[in-house]
This record gives C-alpha cells, structure tokens and sequence, in this order.
C-alpha cells in the first residue's frame, strides 16, 4: 500500500497530522501508565506498612516462596521485553515478518511466565499457603499465623493482579498480530505497536519489583 | 455583530446530522457523550434526591417510625454512593467538560474519541451494578465502607456495590486521561497555557485528581471485596489485620475526590463570573495556580478525617496543619472573583445568579471545613451532622449550584435554544431559599451533638430537623422545576443563535448548536481570555464573538 | 417548643468551655468573611449593574491585593492551628493521677467496667472534679465514644485499646452516643453519664458486689495459670509481671517498647510477636478464651502489679513440673482441648497456633 493511502487512512479526523496524532497516543499512554503505578501504589503501600510491623511473618512468609521459580519468571520477563522492543523495531523498519516473529516470541515468553505461576500458586495451594479456611501455615521463626496469612493475601492480590494484568497485555500483543498480518502497519504508522510496548515494559517493570519485594525478603538458606 | 436579525438556517449541526438510537449509542462526538452522560446522571440525581426524601421524612420524628434501621441504613448509605459516584463526579467535568473542553481549545474533538464513549459505556456498568446492588436489598455500610463492618458483619450486597463503585471509576479515570491529553496535545494554534479559559485550567486539574486519585480507591474497593469474598482479614483485627489501613487508603482517594467535585464547579463560576461582570477575571494567574494548588495540597490532608480514628496526635497535627493550606487557595478563588464584579457592568441572568449563590454558599461551607480542620473542634464536631451540614454546602451549595449555572449558560450553545428566563430565575431562588433552610440547621444539630447516620435521636433535636425536612420539600421544587422548563424549552424555547450572552470563548464563535466537528476551520488564537473589552468595544466591524 | 430550642450542649466538662471558646471564634471569623464578601457583592452588583456602569473596566488583578488577601487568611487559620492545637494536646493527654474505667463497646451496646470493681451497661457513673481516663476496646467493629456535653469523641476499635480522657464538672445526665456507624442499631447504641458528687460517687462505687477489677483480674490470673510462669520472683520461664507496668521492657530483637495496657493485652492474646529479652517465645495465646472483659481484668491486675497494690501471684508448688497451665473452670475447658498436660516444647519447636479446637463466644 503506497504510503500516503496509509497516511491517510491512519490518521483520525480530528488530528491535524499524523505526528500530532502519535505525540497524543504517547502521551496518553504514559498518562495511562502513572495510573497504573496508583493502582498497584495501593498494594504497595499496604505491603510495605505491614512489612513494618509483621516483618517476622513477612520473613517467614518470603521464605517458603520458590526462589528458582520467581528467578527464571523474571529472565522469562525481561526477555520478553528485548523481543518487545525487537518488535516495536521491526514495526519502526517496515519489516512484518520479523515484527510478527517477535510478537509471538514475546507471546510465548509470556504465556511462560503465566504457566510458572500457574504451577507456583499450585504450590501454594497443596501447602496450605492460600488464605481462607484452607490456611495452615508452619514454619520456624516469631510471627503470628494471622499476619503470615495477610503477607499471602498481599502476595496473591499483587501477583495475581500483576497476572491479570499480563493476560491483558496477551491480548493486546494478539490484536497485533492480527492487524500486523493484515498489513496494518508501516514506517510511518506503527504507534500501537509501540504503544502496546510500553504497557508490556510497565507490566515487567512491576514484577521486577514484586520479586525482591516477595521472594527475597531475608534469606538465609538456599530457597 | 448581531446576527440575531438573520433567521437561522437549518443547518446541519450535531444532533440533527444522523438519526437513530445506533447514532446515539455508538458516537465518538464528544457533544452527544456529554449528552448521553447528562441524561444518565439526571436520572441518578433523582434516585439520590428520592433515598434523601425519604431520609428526611424519617428525621421528621425523632423516634425511628417510618423505615426500619436496617432500611434506614441503606437509604443513607445509597443517597451517598449514588450522589457522590453516579451524580458529582462525572456532573461538570463529564457533561459540561465533554462538550466544552474541545471546544474551548479549538480542536475538533478530544485526544480519545473512543475512549470517551467507552468511559461513558464504563459508568453505565458500574451504575448497573449499583442499581442491581440497591434493587435486590441495597448495602448498608455508608459510602465510606469502613471495615470490619464491610467486611465482615454487613449483610448486605456490599460486593456488588464496591464493584460497581470500581467499575464506575475507570470511567472517571478515562475521562480525566482524555481531558488533559487534550489540554496539553489539541490546543489551537497561538492558544498558550496563560490564554485558557480558566474552566480549562479548573477542569484540568480536577483531571490530575481524577487520574491519580480514583485507581487507589479502585484498589482499596477490590482490596474490600477480596476480604469479603476470601475472609482474608487485611483489614480486620480479628484476622491480624489493621481497619485504619483500609481508612488511610479509601481517605487518600476520597478527599482529593471533594476535589474533583468542585473544581470544575469553580471553572464554571469564572465563566460566568466574567461575562455578565462584561470584563476578564480578576487575577487570572492567581486562579488558574490556585486550581493546580487545590489539586496537589488535596493530596496530603487525608487523616482529617481520622482524627479521632486512632492515628497519634502528631500525625493529626501535621494533617491539621495541610488542611489549613489547602483552604487557602479557595478563599484567594473568592476574593479574586469578587474584585472581578468591581467595576464591572452587571447583569442578572440566572446563570449570574447561581454564581451569587456559589459565592455566598461556597464561602460558608469553606469556612465550615476549617471548623473541621481545627482538631481541638473536630473531635467534639466530627461524625455529627456539622459534618453533614459542612459537605453539604460545598457540595450542594457550591457543586451542583454551579452546575445548575453552567447548565443554564451553556445550555443555548448545547441545543440552540434559551430556556424561559422567569422560571429559571424562580428555581433559582427556590434552590438558594430551599438549601439553607435545609442545611443550615444542621450545623446547630451537629454541634448540639446529633451523630450522623442516626435513624431515631433523642426529642431535643426535632426542632432543627424539622427545619430541615420542610427546607428540603422547597428544595426538591427548584430542582424539579429545571427538569420540566429545560425540557419545554427544547420545543417552545427562542432560538439562541450562536452567543445569546455576547460571551467570550471559543466555544461561543460557533453555531449554536455546533456542528459535528465543532469548527468550520480551526481558528488561530491571538487574543487573551476574557476579550470583553475586544467584544463590548463601542467600533463596529470588531470580528470577535458573533 | 420554641422555648427549648437548644443552641449547644450543656458545658460539663473541663474542656467544653475551651472548645466551645474556639467555636465561637470560629462562628465569629464565618460571618465575619461571610457577611464581608455577601456585602462586597450586593455593593458591586448594585452600584455597577449594567444600568449605571455601561462600560466595564478591565482589571488584570493586583499582586498587591493577592499578597492581602493571601496573607491575611493564612495568618488567620495559623492562629487558629495554633490554638486549636493547644486545645487538642489537653484533650489527649490525660493528666497523671486521673482514675480509670474501661469501656468495651459492642454491636449495640457499652459496658463499663470499674476499677472498683463496678460492671455497668450504657450508663457510666463518673466523679464531678475527678479526671477520668476512657481505656477501651471493641469487641466487633468500629464504634465511637461521643459525649457531646463534655466535647470528647474517640473511636473504639476492635483489636486495640484507644482511650480519651474528661474531667467532668457539673453534675447532672448527659448524653452518651455512638458516633460511628456500626450497623442496625447504630442510633440505639446510646447511654448516659452521670455525674455525681465526689462523695455520691465513692459510695456507689464502694458498693461493687464483685470486688475490684484488679482482683478478678488476679482471679483470672490464677485460673488460667498464668502464674506457673510469670512468678514473683525471677525463677519463672516467664517475666516477672510485678513493677513491670509504665515501665520500659528490652525485648529479644533489641527494640524497646513502653509496658502499657495495648503492650499486656497484645502479650495475653499474641505473645509471639514481641518476646522480652532472656525468655523463650513459649507463652501460649490465649486468643479465643478469654472475653475482653477478661483481658481487661488482666490488664489492671499487672497494672496493679505494678504499683504494688496488688497481691503478687500465688507461689506454684512444683515450679520445673513442665506441666502447662491448665483452665479449671468448665465453660473455658469444655472449649479447649481435651489435653490437661502437654509436654513443654523444645527449643526449635515454632509459635504455638493462634486458635483452639472450637473458642468459646464469650459476652
């Protein structure tokens, strides 16, 4: 398709060109992204002031977590992000085939990720770690159950949202390679792609704080 | 230049440019969502205002004789969560801020067409579950769902509700996003910052409240229906956990969200202030940073509302301390408008009148919140109906009173139509009349000591509410006349042209109603907001307003 | 009617008139502001309605003006902060010396309980010219202690103490209410305080059936066991609780905390998260056997341990049996296991699980 059809038919009616049109989208998507930073804020602040007071149970909590698990999920994520970024690349060059390729590898890693929490929070669930009335939590050290029991609620409000978040963000990476398949994108109109980029980077960002946060809160042993 | 002499033409503007209820429901006009969103948040006006009837008809009596508690419980509590979510905050910056912030910057439309109507498809849900939550036996926890009631003694469907809640947040959330991208990426060429109609700068700050605020209560609401749903105990004693952490998190939200309520409401003041006072608002810079002051020092005063909660007393002096700022900003916002009637030429349309109203008002229940701000008087005042009385008038007094005045000077440029001028300035004085009588006892009540959300109180305390209750019948009248008058109007009202009021703005060097794309072409700005002096100048030819 | 259309609540306390003078104040500074700015209006509109001034005057604004009306308010509310302030740390520091009774609210009613030993419910007999400090708790949600005649309000929460204090001065009933919302019979959760003269109020008091809180305090220490280890002497597994009370405890991670009724009430029902430094984390909770007026009997039993006015916990006779406590009464051994005697645990072994088999409700 020459590229002043593709100019054309990209650009919004009420945008004056196609590079204000991109400024906004950028815009709009960071804006997008300082409120999910609130969001997750909350759980974060929830996390940290219990950590001040229960640290003993955040401990014990933190330890019967699966460090080798949480470890491979961040490479899987970081990974994802550099095949993110190839794809934002490609997209930039013109190139569908390899922005394709790389929006399925970045698919895979993150269905991967999905799949290592999926057998975590089976984990959890067999060793009596998910509060409700299946909880039942043993482990050395001076903490109150109770408080162990909110660190797991904590862990799993945040994990999960962080999923759910991910599940999204596989969505959003699938409706690309639809519309990239189709030809959708150019050189000159490819801010979804980017645009998409940038949420996926927010959501790997956030793990890269949940894992240090969760995982790694004083460990003496090998975990 | 009058163009009232030339007849209008049936010109194709954007309510007549497509027909049918898929036109509607599936626009990105930013003018038709501000519409849909008028009409679904009238609707909701009046569900609150009939829970609050009710509420006012049970305090008649002392002894709690017309509803049961538990009823009574949930009329409070839905009045509150239906006013405050599905009413305050998406009235100004929803309604009046989709239809006018485009304009008001010269663009054709706002940055996010379709996020616009998915925010408004957002609200409907959340007010569906809200509705499903009231219909199949409503939720009796306040609208302040402080745990471990919500948590875990309500019987209620407080889940449903809190979902609701959530959902009707993101819609909040989207339209804030929208109107600051707009601000900052589609302003019209030589349309700087310091050339903004202060409405712009009002709604754009209540829009940084909107997008930073409202996520941590949508974390706190799912944080609530979690620990229902799961018995998780973050915040319950019982189960190890803290119920003043679920307060610090809902108030961090819930004060910046007074916020969002009235600063549009103030943005609509100076609009109106300006063109019936004939000339620019006093002190300009001092309003428009004012606005941006109000929306940062909103952040840090949450713990007044906790003072008694059990937080220490250093922590309720620093938070008494902000809050003494944080009213600083809105005392300058009055005197500044106030000069601005100095040496003006002075008209008494309606929509002048409701900003007499908003001054006066506004300026007591301001005063009131530092009644609050003050620790030693809060601890014997708060959760009594001085509290209810205080929000009351910034909200009522102040909010929906400038609501009403931007829906009547607006309202010509929205339809094309003027609504009957003696009826409106009758609801006018009806509301301002009905208001005080309504609220002005409560303060009286509150400091006698009357708790709030009392179904039944002790004899001494009829007097006052019975005040109250007949205050709030005339009320209801100046609401409700609005309704059928707006509606008449539509049919039978004089045709507006395109700036009925010689006013200045963008949005007035239009067709009234404006076309779909708001602007034949994008005008290029040179001149500062509030040209009266341009417009009212005595030389004819001056191609300004039309 | 119109006659008894009251204005403000009678001043029957120390602080009302405090209070009440910065309202007034306050009332003052409101009508003052309000009456200037409606006035300014009504001149304006007035003088330079359209009729008389065809022509506006366009005015940028006056940065000296701003600086006034900027100035001036913030001087004003900082006076206000100021005196509001000194107003509010009398509210919240009781003086040393004042008498305490403990309030424990309940969906929807109070109970008081008297050091004297005096149990009452949604009514409080206080002293006039005594000062009284409020210990309370609550045993479901949040409600709130409100007595509008002596300016005083406090949350009561589930799971702590929070306390007020008031030194009542004329007697007379006053009004007691919940001030937060806590469910159906919210607006029914409501009381009197009465006042009495200092000398009325001794003899009422003196007339508690029961004895002092302290002794069915010390009642309950002997009954649940608690003196099998925390002796009064140093030879005990636990610490020993006599002079402890005020007093600043090491705990075992180096912190320091002050003994005070929050820190007893968490060692009773929560032993495990603050250990004093020397001892084992080996207390068993007692969470779920003991109704809050209970651990509140406790809680002024150490505290009289702490001044000496209490009789020290009675000498066990085989003090290295490694037997545990045992709970003698019925109702609190029909909840608990059947086991009368587990053997101490060992060193490594983890924090005793919070709950029993089956708590007991207790009122």
């Amino acid at each position: 398709m020459p590229d002043s059809e593709t100019a054309v038919h990209n650009l919004k009616h009420h945008f004056a060109d196609l590079e204000q049109q991109r400024a906004t989208s950028t815009f709009g998507m960071w804006l997008f992204l300082v409120t999910e930073i609130m969001f997750f804020g909350g759980m974060f602040a929830a996390y940290l002031i219990y950590r001040l007071s229960y640290y003993n149970a955040w401990v014990a909590g933190s330890q019967t977590m699966e460090i080798k698990l949480g470890a491979i999920n961040t490479a899987v994520l970081i990974c994802s992000s550099l095949t993110m970024v190839m794809a934002v690349h490609s997209a930039k060059l013109g190139n569908r085939k390899l922005t394709s390729l790389c929006l399925i590898l970045t698919l895979v890693l993150g269905f991967s990720f999905l799949g290592i929490k999926a057998v975590e929070y089976h984990g959890h669930w067999m060793h009596h770690e998910v509060p409700g009335a299946n909880f039942h939590f043993e482990h050395e050290g001076n903490y109150d159950p109770r408080q162990v029991s909110i660190f797991f609620s904590l862990y799993f409000a945040m994990t999960g949202m962080h999923a759910f978040h991910m599940i999204i963000g596989a969505g959003l990476l699938t409706w690309l390679l639809i519309a990239n398949t189709r030809g959708r994108f150019s050189p000159e109109y490819n801010s979804p792609v980017e645009m998409v980029g940038l949420y996926w980077h927010f959501v790997d960002l956030i793990w890269i704080y949940l894992f240090p946060l969760l995982y790694l809160i004083s460990h003496h042993h090998n975990g | 230049m009058e163009t009232a002499s030339l007849p209008i033409e049936p010109k194709t503007n954007y309510l007549n440019a497509d027909y049918g209820i898929k036109s509607w429901l599936l626009t990105t006009d930013h003018k038709r969502i501000a519409l849909l969103y008028l009409g679904s948040i009238t609707m909701f006006f009046f569900l609150g205002g009939f829970f609050a009837m009710l509420i006012r008809l049970e305090l008649l009596t002392p002894a709690g004789d017309l509803v049961l508690a538990d009823t009574y419980n949930k009329l409070f509590t839905m009045h509150g969560i239906v006013m405050i979510f599905l009413f305050l905050i998406p009235s100004v910056p929803a309604v009046l801020g989709n239809f006018l912030v485009p304009m008001m910057v010269g663009a054709k439309d706002l940055a996010f067409p379709k996020l616009n109507l998915a925010s408004w498809y957002i609200f409907i849900t959340g007010a569906c579950f809200i509705l499903y939550a009231i219909l199949t036996g409503g939720v009796d926890t306040g609208w302040t769902f402080y745990t471990p009631y919500s948590t875990t003694y309500s019987n209620t469907n407080v889940i449903t509700a809190a979902l609701g809640v959530f959902i009707t947040g993101f819609s909040s959330i989207f339209t804030g996003l929208n109107i600051i991208v707009t601000v900052h990426r589609m302003r019209a060429p030589g349309l700087t910052w310091r050339r903004l109609p202060l409405f712009i700068w009002a709604n754009y700050a209540a829009s940084v409240i909107m997008v930073l605020g409202t996520p941590v209560l949508a974390i706190t609401i799912v944080l609530v229906a979690l620990e229902r749903l799961f018995h998780l105990g973050i915040f319950d004693a019982r189960l190890g956990g803290d119920p003043l952490l679920f307060q610090h998190l809902f108030w961090f939200y819930s004060h910046p969200a007074v916020y969002i309520m009235i600063l549009p409401g103030m943005g609509v003041v100076s609009e109106i202030i300006a063109c019936f006072s004939r000339k620019r608002v006093f002190g300009y810079d001092f309003i428009a940073m004012s606005s941006i002051a109000i929306a940062v020092l909103g952040f840090l005063v949450w713990a007044h509302h906790m003072y008694v909660a059990g937080i220490s007393t250093y922590a309720a002096m620093i938070f008494s301390l902000l809050s003494f700022f944080v009213a600083i900003p809105s005392a300058v916002k009055v005197f500044n408008w106030t000069a601005t009637l100095y040496k003006g030429s002075i008209t008494f349309e309606t929509p002048m009148l409701y900003v007499f109203a908003f001054i006066g008002l506004f300026t007591i229940g301001g005063l009131t919140g530092v009644f609050l701000a003050s620790v030693g008087i809060d601890l014997h005042v708060t959760d009594t109906y001085f509290v209810v009385a205080h929000f009351h008038y910034v909200m009522v007094g102040g909010m929906v009173t400038a609501f009403m005045g931007g829906l009547h000077f607006w309202w010509p440029k929205i339809t094309g139509k003027m609504y009957p001028e003696a009826f409106a300035k009758l609801s006018a004085v009806l509301v301002f009349v009905g208001f005080n009588l309504t609220f002005f006892p409560q303060f009286l009540l509150g400091y006698m000591g009357m708790p709030r959300r009392y179904h039944a109180y002790p004899a001494e305390f009829q007097v006052l509410n019975v005040l109250s209750t007949a205050g709030a019948s005339i009320l209801a009248v100046g609401f409700v006349m609005p309704m059928i008058y707006f509606v008449w109007s539509l049919q039978y009202g004089k045709d507006a042209g395109p700036n009925p009021y010689r006013a200045a703005g963008l949005e007035w060097m239009t067709a009234s109603p404006p076309p779909t794309f708001n602007f034949d072409e994008t005008p290029t700005v040179t001149w500062e907001a509030y040209n009266y002096d341009e417009i009212d100048a005595p030389k004819k030819g001056v191609e300004v307003a039309g | 009617m119109w006659s008894n259309l009251p204005l403000f609540p009678a001043r029957a306390s120390s602080m009302a008139g405090h209070v009440d003078a910065l309202y007034f104040a306050l009332v003052a500074i409101t009508a003052f502001f309000t009456i200037l700015v409606s006035l300014l209006i009504l001149f304006f509109a007035i003088r330079y309605r359209k009729e008389r001034n065809p022509q506006a005057t366009q005015i940028h604004g006056s940065t000296a003006l701003e600086l006034l009306w900027t100035g001036i308010p913030l001087g004003i509310v900082m006076i206000i902060f100021v005196w509001s302030s000194v107003i509010f740390f009398m509210q919240t520091r009781p003086p040393k010396g004042a008498m305490e009774v403990y309030a424990v609210g309940k969906q929807w009613m109070w109970k008081f309980q008297h050091t004297e030993g005096q149990r009452e419910i949604n009514q409080l007999h206080v002293p006039a010219g005594r000062d009284v400090r409020m210990i309370m708790t609550s045993q479901d949600v949040i409600h709130d202690f409100y007595v509008p005649a002596f300016r005083i309000k406090a949350d009561v929460l589930p799971g702590r103490y929070t306390s007020t204090w008031f030194h009542a001065t004329v007697p007379g009933r006053y009004h007691l209410f919940c001030a937060e919302y806590c469910g159906t019979q919210h607006s029914g959760m409501i009381g009197e305080v009465i006042v009495m003269d200092p000398a009325d109020y001794d003899r009422w008091a003196a007339g508690a059936v029961d004895g002092s809180l302290a002794s069915s305090g010390e009642k309950s220490f002997q009954q649940y066991g608690c003196s099998m280890c925390h002796r009064a002497d140093a030879a005990g597994r636990g610490p020993n609780l006599v002079g402890l009370f005020g007093r600043p405890v090491l705990l075992d991670d180096g912190r320091t905390v002050t003994a005070d009724e929050s820190y007893v009430r968490e060692s009773i029902l929560n032993p495990g998260t603050k250990i004093a430094s020397g001892f084992k984390n080996i207390m068993p909770t007692f969470e779920g056997q003991l109704s809050e007026e209970e651990v509140i009997g406790l809680v002024a039993y150490v505290k009289a341990l702490g001044d000496g006015s209490a009789n020290l916990p009675l000498p066990v006779s085989e003090p290295n049996s490694g037997t545990y406590p045992v709970a003698p009464k019925a109702e609190a051994s029909a909840a608990k296991s059947d086991k009368t005697a587990t053997p101490p645990p060992t060193k490594a072994t983890p924090a005793t699980k919070a709950t029993p088999a089956a708590p007991a409700e207790k009122q």
